[in-house]
């Protein structure tokens, strides 16, 4: 099932993405924004390996940018990485406890659940104008980052290296996960979870494994997000955010790590394309295209690169049949 | 609390529950017969209330009288969520039948999201409403409280009938028991003669009608502005999922339980009246995973 991606083409796009914020001060925004929402579309990519879908994981993205501003409002000159961190960790945890509960429900329950939580937390953060600043977000100091101070340009290229560097290396893992016992589990839960259960492994805590990872990617997103922005708003953990994690994670497919990433890319230039030419009709480009995607790509980027579509798989009743 | 306050919470709990529950009705009919949570339901009911505030306006200068205008409402929210409804079946979601539920689930969230823009396009982003409706149907004095008749009566009122009527439908006519013969089993049902197809759009043709009925009821109630789809679709969502999916005397009650809740809320703890539904939710759900009340599925291996 692995496909050889080649470590030339990565290095080649990893060297084209430098160069571009080098030369292009505008492109620094656009594109941290395009590696933290590969960064999110691949958590829930990791879930979608299980069949699951969930909407409402911009919570975490909220929890991590929450948390990020939190650390650095309370903690002045803390380092730009340690409050990261503390947004990672503080989602890891909302994950872990969430993840307790959440992996008992499959499918619509389970994408349910999941918003209703999100939506409590985003009225929260909304309403609790004390503590979250209400719906204007919360405003920060622009910390230094590894000890050194920095103006606005030389910030946003320092976090577009530090963006890259951890994209690409948690992709590397995450595909190492993804090949892992583990990660072979998880497509299984969406193959047949009955009989998952009847080899003697507990497809729940296989589950509950995967959601605080992707609970921890997303909310690695949302702290480097919080922390380029030096603000943290509700909106970050609103639905219709997660359902553009869920788009990216279809578009890039979840055939291989580097889909959410591909699917990122491409959900940007749309994005930049409809700020240019159809600024009131992005909407409606970004859902042609969804539509476009489901019906001649369902298995996203990665899969239509990889292969012309294969017959339809026998459907679970045909195998019992046989 | 006293009891005044606890009259005006329940009044205004159950009219909102009546539109909540005319939304979910449809979205979770769509649900039992394809499967599939429509998230272009958000939509129709917008489109709904914004076609009924614009037919009103239109007909306010020609005529006074009230029962065309109550009328107009029913035929605002019939020809636009029908037609849209069957549209969005027969153009788009019939295509997709074999594919994963989620899926499926995304191309209703982009249906979503282009309709969202096209109501932009035609409505811009300017409150709308249609409030001199809801004063002409008079009011009603109930314990030394002031209350709308639009509010007491009428909204509770059609939510009712369209129960009763659904539940008539369902069981009485040929064309119900056949989506109820759909809903049980597709496959059986359609090696029995039924053509699964055309009760498809009928399902969806009805949903969307009832889904814009919910928004046009609603319209001489609230101001409709960009995005209140979007927070109805997701309230719905709660709804059905704390009745059990398909379950339709179990969104009638969930929908007054979730309404009530809701404008208790609003006026014991304001900083939760949108969490409510949600809360709810969440509850029902950890004790039950699968709604208050879900039918028994088999397990299949």
């Amino acid at each position: 099932m692995r496909t050889p991606i080649s470590p030339v083409a990565v290095a080649l796009a990893v060297l084209l993405v430098l160069a571009a914020g080098w030369a292009w001060p505008w492109s620094r925004m656009p594109i941290i924004t395009f590696l933290c929402f590969g960064l999110a579309a691949l958590g829930l990519t990791v879930l979608m390996r299980a069949g699951q879908v969930s909407f409402g994981h911009a919570m975490y993205a909220a929890v991590g940018g929450y948390a990020t501003a939190f650390a650095v409002r309370a903690f002045p000159g803390i380092d730009g990485l340690a409050a990261a961190a503390a947004g990672v960790l503080a989602s890891l945890a909302a994950g872990a406890l969430v993840a307790a509960f959440v992996s008992r429900y499959r499918g619509i329950f389970f994408g349910m659940l999941n918003l209703g939580l999100s939506m409590v937390l985003f009225s929260l953060a909304g309403k609790l104008y004390a503590w979250t600043g209400g719906t204007d977000g919360l405003r920060f100091e622009r910390p230094p980052l590894l000890g050194v101070a920095m103006e606005r340009g030389q910030f946003e290229l320092a976090m577009l290296v530090l963006a890259l560097s951890l994209a690409v290396g948690i992709a590397w893992m995450v595909q190492r996960y993804f090949d892992s016992c583990a990660g072979q589990v998880m497509l299984a839960i969406r193959t047949n979870e009955t009989r998952l259960e009847y080899i003697g492994l507990s497809a729940r805590s296989v589950l509950a494994q995967g959601y605080v990872l992707s609970a921890g990617l997303v909310g690695l997103a949302g702290a480097l997000l919080a922390l380029v922005q030096s603000l943290v708003t509700p909106e970050s953990g609103y639905w219709i955010r997660s359902g553009e994690y869920v788009f990216i994670a279809i578009l890039g497919g979840s055939g291989h790590a580097i889909g959410a990433f591909l699917g990122a890319a491409v959900f940007e230039l749309i994005k930049l394309a409809a700020a240019a030419w159809f600024t009131d009709a992005w909407q409606i480009l970004l859902g042609a295209t969804l539509i476009a995607v489901i019906f001649f790509a369902p298995q996203g980027i990665v899969g239509w690169r990889r292969r012309a579509p294969k017959p339809a798989q026998p459907t679970p009743a045909a195998q019992e049949a046989r | 609390m006293d009891l005044n306050l606890l009259l005006l919470a329940t009044v205004d709990g159950l009219s909102y529950a009546g539109s909540l529950f005319l939304i979910s009705l449809g979205l979770t009919l769509i649900c039992g017969v394809f499967g599939v949570i429509n998230v272009a339901h958000g939509s129709l009911y917008a489109f709904g209330g914004y076609s009924a505030a614009s037919l009103l306006a239109w007909l306010l200068p020609h005529t006074s009288s009230t029962p065309v205008l109550v009328a107009s409402l029913f035929v605002a929210a019939a020809v636009v969520g029908g037609c849209l409804g069957a549209l969005l079946e027969r153009s788009l979601l019939r295509h997709f039948q074999d594919r994963d539920p989620v899926l499926q689930l995304l191309v209703t969230f982009a249906v979503f999201m282009v309709l969202e823009d096209v109501q932009r396009m035609v409505w811009g982003a300017t409150p709308v409403n249609a409030g001199d409706l809801a004063t002409r149907l008079g009011t009603t004095e109930l314990l030394g409280v002031t209350f709308m008749n639009y509010q007491l009566l009428f909204i509770p009122g059609v939510a009712l009938v369209a129960y009763a009527g659904l539940q008539l439908l369902l069981r009485h006519s040929t064309a119900g028991r056949q989506i109820v013969a759909v809903i049980h089993h597709r496959e059986v049902a359609t090696a029995l003669g039924i053509n699964a197809a055309r009760i498809g759009t009928l399902t969806f043709a009805l949903a969307g009608a009832l889904g814009a009925l919910g928004g046009a009821l609603s319209v001489p109630m609230t101001s409709f502005v960009p995005g209140l789809g979007a927070e109805m679709i997701v309230t719905s969502f709660a709804v059905i999922a704390t009745a059990g999916l398909g379950q339709v005397t179990g969104a009638l009650v969930a929908a007054v339980l979730i309404g009530m809740a809701r404008s208790l809320a609003v006026y014991t703890l304001p900083e939760l009246e949108v969490v409510m539904p949600y809360l709810m939710m969440v509850a029902v759900l950890l004790v039950r995973p699968h709604g208050l009340f879900s039918a028994t599925a088999a397990r299949r291996i």
